[in-house]
């Protein structure tokens, strides 16, 4: 019955308070139960985050929208100029960098979930049978995960600087005649800087599925054993289904990480061939003395667009689950 | 600190700019503004102070600078109150620094990124201060320091060239010849690989040393009209006079170093450090690499090759900084008088005193403490009949940034490309400055 209350809507869940107040005499009771003071301070506690999320959020989403259809410098209002769809036309036919930006956005999603989501739920798998040092293993795999993805960034680079880094020096391979170019051959960065990223992104993934893996009860593996079944079995009979949840979160966290892959790209060859990617073409376009606000605004929309067809199914089907429930 | 300020369009950006970008566009564009144009009217002049906005965020340039003016205040009695911001963050702030309260000076290039905050209305026009100095600077530096509108917006204070270096060591070792002449040139990257040197080293993981060798080979080719129209976005891109500039730029492709898209220029240099590469064409803060002092007498350069005997070596590539006078600056006599005194050799001097990586701008400054490298590139900047500043100061930042680092990129990889890579460039270039 309570916890029933709860999970309504919110209005419904308002209720008791409304009518225990007053006996039934809804309106006046409301009123007097608030003093002027308090009127004040709920009103500034509601209305300051009010104000500050429409103003930062909601009002700079719709201009980027809006500026995505002018040509801005950004100098003085009066330099906007209305130009419909051109910022999209010349982006769709005429950028040389954006349709190998889209593809690189998604071939790193598509890496993110073959590569290090399996590797960290091996990890995690592993990790949960408690054996020794177990500890020590979660904060080795854990460790990039806190580091920041510039610092990683930097870390890497160090391993695939094709003159002096590790990579190279061990293999030779920083010698005319034969010289392997991690950073600036494009048929080979994309997949160096993938796995960089999925260094950190595996243990992440560890820890997810450490944690939904934590929530199993140990009434089924001790059924399953008894039925005779081997580790494997119990692991895609009857492990893996319970982590359906988690691995919902898993999923929603790498598009996450795949549409947002910025930094580490950044601080590794700047997006330039081979690694283009939206949101550095964004960043290049909208930075600087004299930037292309409506165009990189453009660009930014179309990241928008593919950021909502991705969430707007996920949120549909956890609203539904939600009412069914 | 000079290679920074070359590849500026898309520097190592410091986090949070980065962030502040991506926090959105309008945010950036529409709030700073905003913002600036409330705080613009109250703050009431002070006749003995004079504000200046500076980029010299580096320990050296900002130490020699804090003398400079120093001399200024005894010499005047005018206080200069600096606020100095980290050089890269000011060159991404530089568009909303100026629509909203801007110092009264502030520290700029020179070329067209100077003309085109001037064409904006965002600096003020200088012709008095130049009727005091005119007289120190070569006419190239004056033909530098003009907006579109013929008028004075800049003084320039330092400068360097960008120049093919060597080493005379391994020069003399081999007995190679420096070459004045584009097949000499060539010859001499043909016998270089033959020793087992890198005829010409090379780094390009930062976009902008490309740029440099494209302006040598194009103004060299085309002469330095043709030039600074391309850069204005005036010729086309298609046009065959670009495509012979590019066509002398993959016949040398060969002899550069290989894999430069994964190096930076401090790496590239290094292979000349180490007498493993026999050329390297870059700006003389190439120096600044070789710390052995001896490696550093062995340093030489010679002015790029000739290609057209029309135009022979009368260009030289040197990017100069100096300063820029806001509009409607709070105290405009005080600071007349700082862009004057900015302007005379003393203040020169006495910069280069504490900075020597770079050479005075005007002619009449001494260039007795210089260095042997100083004198030759001060030499050869005064004899230049023209002076180029750097593809992103010749052109508009956003199309070198956006268009011309990634397409110089692409060529450098695969130079069979050319013809579309053209085609693309010349139709990027015509939305983007169609735009403003």
């Amino acid at each position: 019955m309570n916890t029933d209350t709860l999970v309504k809507s919110p209005e419904v869940a308002a209720e008791p308070s409304r009518g225990a107040s007053s006996n039934g005499r809804v309106p006046q009771g409301h009123r007097r139960l608030l003093t002027r003071r308090d009127r004040l301070t709920l009103g500034l506690m509601a209305g300051l985050p009010t104000i500050l999320h429409v103003a930062l959020v909601w009002v700079t989403a719709l201009a980027s929208i809006a500026l995505a259809f002018t040509t801005w410098d950004g100098i003085g209002f009066d330099a906007i100029t209305w130009v419909g769809f051109d910022n999209f036309k010349e982006l769709f036919t005429n950028n040389p960098q954006f349709w190998p930006a889209v593809q690189h956005n998604i071939i790193w999603f598509v890496a993110l979930i073959l590569i290090p989501t399996p590797l960290g739920l091996l990890l995690a798998v592993q990790l949960d049978k408690q054996i020794r040092f177990s500890r020590v293993y979660q904060t080795a795999f854990f460790l990039p995960v806190v580091m920041s993805l510039a610092v990683i960034g930097f870390v890497w680079q160090l391993i695939y600087n094709p003159d002096t880094g590790l990579i190279n020096s061990l293999i030779g391979a920083n010698e005319p005649g034969h010289y392997i170019d991690w950073i600036g051959d494009p048929d080979l960065n994309l997949w160096a800087i993938l796995i960089a990223a999925s260094w950190r992104h595996a243990g992440y993934m560890m820890i997810l599925y450490l944690a939904g893996l934590k929530g199993v009860d140990p009434s089924l593996r001790e059924a399953s054993a008894l039925d005779g079944a081997n580790e494997w079995q119990t692991f895609k009979n009857v492990i893996f289904p319970t982590l359906r949840p988690t691995n919902t979160v898993v999923l929603v966290v790498t598009i996450i990480e795949a549409l947002r892959a910025f930094d580490l790209v950044f601080v590794f060859n700047k997006g330039a061939e081979g690694t283009e990617l939206l949101s550095i073409l964004v960043t290049n376009n909208i930075i600087g003395e004299s930037s292309r606000i409506g165009y990189g605004s453009a660009i930014a929309v179309v990241l928008l667009v593919i950021s909502l067809a991705v969430i707007i199914p996920y949120l549909i089907a956890t609203f539904r689950k939600e009412r069914q429930a | 600190m000079h290679p920074s300020s070359l590849g500026q369009s898309m520097p190592g950006t410091s986090r949070r700019a980065v962030l502040r970008g991506l926090g959105g566009a309008a945010l950036l564009g529409a709030g700073i503004p905003l913002l600036s144009a409330c705080g613009g009217s109250g703050t009431s002049s002070d006749p003995k102070t004079v504000t200046l906005g500076s980029n010299a965020s580096d320990a050296v340039p900002k130490k020699a600078f804090a003398g400079v003016y120093a001399a200024f205040e005894k010499e005047s009695g005018i206080t200069v109150d600096v606020n100095t911001k980290d050089h890269n963050t000011f060159q991404e702030q530089i568009n909303s620094y100026l629509q909203g309260t801007p110092d009264d000076v502030f520290n700029w290039f020179a070329g067209y990124r100077m003309q085109f905050f001037a064409a904006k209305g965002l600096a003020d026009p200088i012709d008095d201060v130049w009727e005091k100095i005119g007289g120190n600077f070569p006419d190239a530096m004056k033909k530098l320091s003009k907006g579109e509108d013929g008028k004075y917006y800049f003084v320039p204070l330092t400068t360097y060239p960008w120049a093919v270096f060597y080493r005379k060591s391994v020069f003399a070792q081999y007995g190679y010849q420096v070459p004045t002449t584009w097949d000499q040139l060539v010859a001499l990257c043909k016998q270089m690989k033959k020793d087992k040197l890198v005829p010409i080293a090379f780094g390009d993981k930062d976009a902008w040393p490309a740029m440099g060798t494209f302006d040598q080979i194009n103004f060299r080719t085309n002469g330095y009209d043709f030039h600074v129209e391309l850069m204005a976005g005036k010729a086309s891109w298609t046009d065959a006079k670009v495509k012979a500039a590019f066509d002398h730029w993959a016949e040398l492709l060969p002899y550069h170093q290989e894999g430069s898209l994964g190096r930076t220029w401090q790496d590239a240099a290094q292979t000349l450090v180490s007498k493993k590469a026999g050329m390297y064409l870059l700006g003389t803060f190439v120096a600044q690499q070789f710390t052995n002092k001896a490696d550093l007498d062995d340093l030489d350069f010679f002015a790029f090759p000739e290609i057209d005997p029309a135009y022979g070596q009368d260009t030289v590539e040197a990017p100069t900084d100096g300063f820029m006078m806001s509009k409607a600056p709070k105290n405009r006599a005080g600071a007349v008088k700082l862009l004057e005194y900015l302007g005379t050799p003393a203040a020169e001097e006495l910069y280069l005193k504490a900075d020597p990586s770079v050479v005075a701008a005007s002619r009449k400054a001494d260039t007795a403490a210089y260095s042997t490298l100083q004198k030759k590139a001060f030499e050869m900047i005064a004899g230049a009949e023209s002076l180029t500043q750097f593809m992103d100061r010749d052109s508009r930042p956003d199309f070198t940034s956006t268009v011309m680092q990634p397409a110089l990129q692409k060529f450098v990889r695969d130079p069979k490309g050319v013809d579309s890579l053209l085609s693309s460039i010349e139709r990027q270039k015509k939305t983007i400055f169609a735009s403003s």
